[in-house]
């Protein structure tokens, strides 16, 4: 049911159902962040357009998760602002959904895969009656449909990070956040991933912030690549991400375009290693 | 299987205890004890029969096993409840801080003269002095307990806006249940502990109360029987609870051992 509501949404292009300012679904303006005198992110500025979906790399320390916290509302900016749909984000907000890293620390290990599913739709007043059709249809999308009674710790990896990103998009968020979700799964299960989120954000069209430190992820996904570059934290470089879509793992990887990104984003990178 | 493994393993284990018994009444016989300190494991036997047939045994057992169950919940409750509070309120932990630390070194023992002047004898008295026992310990646990919670799974209840209740009994709640537990089982032995001291300085009622009964009568067989009768109840009830524990939280008990 969920699900074929978000599927109506178009990919790209406008969402009648908010009033936006200007284009954007999330506007950071001029945004600071310290820790007593230590300052992380030193005025990062961006727009983010509806659907869009932007890739965060840039060398560790950079505060590209820092970045994506401030995104969830779970960190707030020493100066500045982040806006959702015009208006200011004051702390966490049911329709920004992160995936984090670490997914054995963000699963409730006392519930099934069902279970943990299900908090999302209890959190945001789902009648009951209504839960279970919802969490099926939304564990079949992500290839957890036979899983369902498993718990966290009898699943894998990928299965277990397949699971947070199934609660997340039970929040039916209009912008999902992605903390380096795969960079602790093996490169098979990364590449089903990688194609399975481009798919859940094609049809949902949901808008994504992607962190990421491997450079070839960072293309394949993005529309746009935000290089972060540390001491403090700013925006080195945005670059533009013309490949075809829907992309695939052989083609889209081989193609003219890729390999020269990843040559100009490699060269970029090492300069700021130095 | 645990059950199983103890009985076929249980006999090395009863070996000593057989054999002081053995050496106990050998010693008793080869002597002729008459004494008013000591019993042979026989006399002891039989004080043990006799206390039991005439219901004394079984009334105070109850009485003491009633007042450390009801002071076990009351302590464990209250106190677990204001340290799931302390720990999810970083204002209410400052406030209280210091008036806990100053509370809690305050031997359970020395509030009996308090409490009995308050309430004067009898089941009251005593619960509440288990319950007094048993709070500092519970709120101190429980507190840790809530500060331990998976930082990532609070941030996740952040994320999903939920509300103080719903974090408390979807996240919170289940997060601490297996230290709660563990919390309940430390409660239960120190209650029997505590019920008994209390009874035996001041309450006259119980397990406590009858040792010393037949001390001051000069029965020493009885005594020992009701001895050995609260070292056998402590045991069976922490036996209880680890099988408990095992049961219904595997994971936990595991984990103690690191």
């Amino acid at each position: 049911m969920v699900v074929t509501q978000l599927s109506t949404r178009p990919r790209q292009g406008e969402d009648n159902s908010t009033p936006t300012s200007g284009e954007a679904r999330i506007r950071i303006r001029d945004v600071t962040l310290s820790y007593g005198s230590l300052q992380i992110i030193g005025g990062i500025s961006l727009d983010i357009a509806p659907g869009e979906t932007i890739s965060v790399i840039g060398p560790s320390g950079c505060g590209k998760t820092t970045l994506l916290r401030m995104l969830a509302g779970l960190a707030r900016p020493t100066s500045g602002s982040v806006e959702l749909d015009g208006s200011v984000l004051g702390g966490p907000n049911r329709s920004i959904a992160i995936v984090f890293q670490d997914y054995g620390k963000a699963l409730l290990p006392w519930r099934t895969a069902a279970g943990n599913v299900s908090l999302a739709l209890e959190a945001r007043g789902c009648p009951g009656a209504e839960r279970p059709a919802i969490i099926r249809e939304l564990l079949e999308k992500i290839g957890l449909g036979r899983h369902a009674d498993k718990y966290p710790a009898e699943m894998s990896g990928g299965m277990q990070q397949r699971l947070q990103i199934a609660r997340c998009l039970a929040q039916e968020p209009k912008v999902l956040l992605m903390d380096e979700p795969f960079g602790a799964l093996d490169a098979m299960t990364r590449q089903a991933l990688q194609d399975e989120v481009l798919g859940l954000v094609a049809t949902t069209g949901a808008t994504m912030v992607f962190v990421t430190h491997d450079l070839e992820e960072a293309i394949y996904l993005g529309d746009r690549i935000i290089c972060l570059q540390p001491n403090p934290g700013r925006v080195g470089r945005v670059v533009d991400v013309r490949l075809a879509r829907p992309r695939d793992q052989l083609l889209t990887r081989e193609d003219h375009e890729f390999l020269r990104l990843r040559r100009e984003l490699y060269d970029l990178i090492k300069d700021d290693h130095q | 299987m645990r059950a199983a493994s103890l009985l076929k393993n249980g006999w090395r284990a009863a070996l000593l205890p057989a054999t002081l018994i053995v050496v106990a009444q050998v010693a008793a016989t080869v002597t002729q004890l008459e004494s008013d300190t000591l019993a042979s494991p026989f006399d002891i036997a039989q004080a043990f029969g006799s206390v039991m047939a005439d219901g004394s045994l079984p009334k105070a057992t109850l009485d003491t096993l009633k007042a450390a169950a009801a002071g076990c919940i009351l302590g464990v409750g209250a106190g677990s409840l204001l340290g799931i509070v302390l720990g999810l309120s970083r204002l209410a932990d400052e406030a209280l801080d210091l008036t806990i630390e100053l509370l809690r070194p305050v031997p359970v023992v020395a509030l009996i003269p308090v409490v009995m002047m308050l309430l004067g004898f009898g089941a009251e008295m005593e619960i509440v002095i288990i319950a007094l026992g048993l709070l500092w310990p519970s709120v101190v646990l429980a507190r840790a307990a809530v500060k331990e919670v998976e930082p990532r799974l609070m941030e996740v209840s952040n994320v999903l806006q939920l509300g103080f209740l719903a974090r408390l009994t979807k996240i919170v709640l289940p997060a601490i249940l297996p230290q709660l537990f563990m919390s309940l089982k430390l409660a239960a032995g120190y209650a029997l502990v505590v019920a008994v001291t209390v009874e035996i300085t001041a309450n006259p009622l119980g397990l406590g109360y009858g040792i010393m009964m037949a001390q001051q009568a000069l029965r020493p067989a009885e005594m020992f029987a009701y001895l050995i009768w609260i070292g056998a109840i402590g045991w069976l009830i922490s036996l209880l609870l680890n099988v408990a524990q095992r049961t219904f939280f595997p994971a936990f008990v595991k984990g103690e051992g690191r």
